[in-house]
């Protein structure tokens, strides 16, 4: 049976699960979900995640959604293959929870708005709202002026270990780089010298070579 | 040494953290920080979350913050206490994790702007923004519509038994429940019976005192 992901290569949060299955070096099947006729809106789909949005997986009987709860299965139930991305020691286990919530209530939220604003609406011929792109830059600058001190101390922003909790940032990030937004990481020394080993990762790069062999 | 809750009784966020230490019956300090005299902007506070907000939590000398985070650590180590809020069982804790990120991304950011809107700026002297109100309550209405489909099939939202996923909830759903758009949740019957049977249990109850005296 195996284990499947319902996505789209356009999609950030699809990239984070295909990522981690990379890392973890398992097989899976890739199952295109395409957006642009909205059948991620179409029953079949909806059964796997009622809430309309890729990704969705399947392993076995199994059937989850949300990107980052799937990654934490991933890593959990196959930790011994390929990097391990959590960490058994409950105390490593917490640090690593506290920045995987970090990248999901504090870099999401402004890293999301400017990926809209800054890489998507150019795709759909919309302009892109230059207030917003200044008040999200902000926002986003405060938040890794904290990820400026933490990786200071501290090589991965678990611990000493790469982790879910840096993975989870590569989609919006790489997407970012790509723009006039990459100054806000740069700007900062450690977040730029993290952002450039985390995206250098061979598993990573496997995820940007299904993208591009799909466009 | 023990743990350790530096928080606010006004915090939804605090008082998630203190949900779960309840249910588990464990024994904690509560230090108060006082957010009306800017207490989580200084050095010390820093020291223990860099971002500036409460809660923030000790066990001996691990530090950490974010309340899910707190809560999930809480709930694994001391998993054979009071009420078990997590599983086992890894395709279990799966479904309990799928509907932990539905509380943190789907119903959060609905839910705390509602909260701001009605239970807050009032409290502030400042006016509530019905068109803000109006476009938040669809939006918490589509994902409750999410909701009342899941308990159609699942007692709570994680499976079979109150967990982490249900707890979670509990803060702002009290706050929004005294206020006007409690109508999203009890206008629908399965999530208004979860709602009363999640905030009736003894532990939140507890909560809810602390809150009062």
């Amino acid at each position: 049976m195996g284990m499947k992901v319902h996505g789209s290569l356009i999609s950030p949060a699809s990239m984070r699960v295909l990522a981690c299955l990379y890392e973890k070096g398992l097989d899976f099947q890739f199952v295109p979900v395409d957006l642009a006729t909205a059948q991620h809106k179409n029953n079949s789909f909806l059964a796997l995640n009622p809430f309309g949005q890729v990704p969705a997986f399947e392993d076995g009987d199994l059937k989850l959604f949300e990107s980052r709860a799937i990654n934490k299965y991933i890593a959990s139930a196959y930790s011994d293959k390929g990097t391990p991305l959590i960490n058994r020691d409950p105390k490593k286990m917490a640090i690593i929870a506290v920045w995987a919530e970090v990248e999901a209530h504090k870099y999401e939220p402004p890293a999301n708005k400017l990926t809209f604003e800054l890489a998507i609406k150019p795709l759909m011929g919309m302009t892109t709202d230059d207030a917003v792109v200044k008040e999200q830059e902000d926002v986003l600058g405060k938040v890794l002026d904290v990820y400026e001190a933490r990786l200071a101390e501290s090589k991965y922003l678990g611990g000493d270990s790469f982790s879910l909790a840096d993975l989870h940032h590569l989609p919006t990030m790489t997407l970012l780089m790509g723009t006039r937004a990459k100054a806000v990481f740069e700007s900062r020394p450690h977040v730029r010298a993290w952002s450039a080993d985390i995206m250098a990762r061979p598993a990573w790069n496997k995820v940007l070579a299904m993208k591009a062999a799909a466009a």
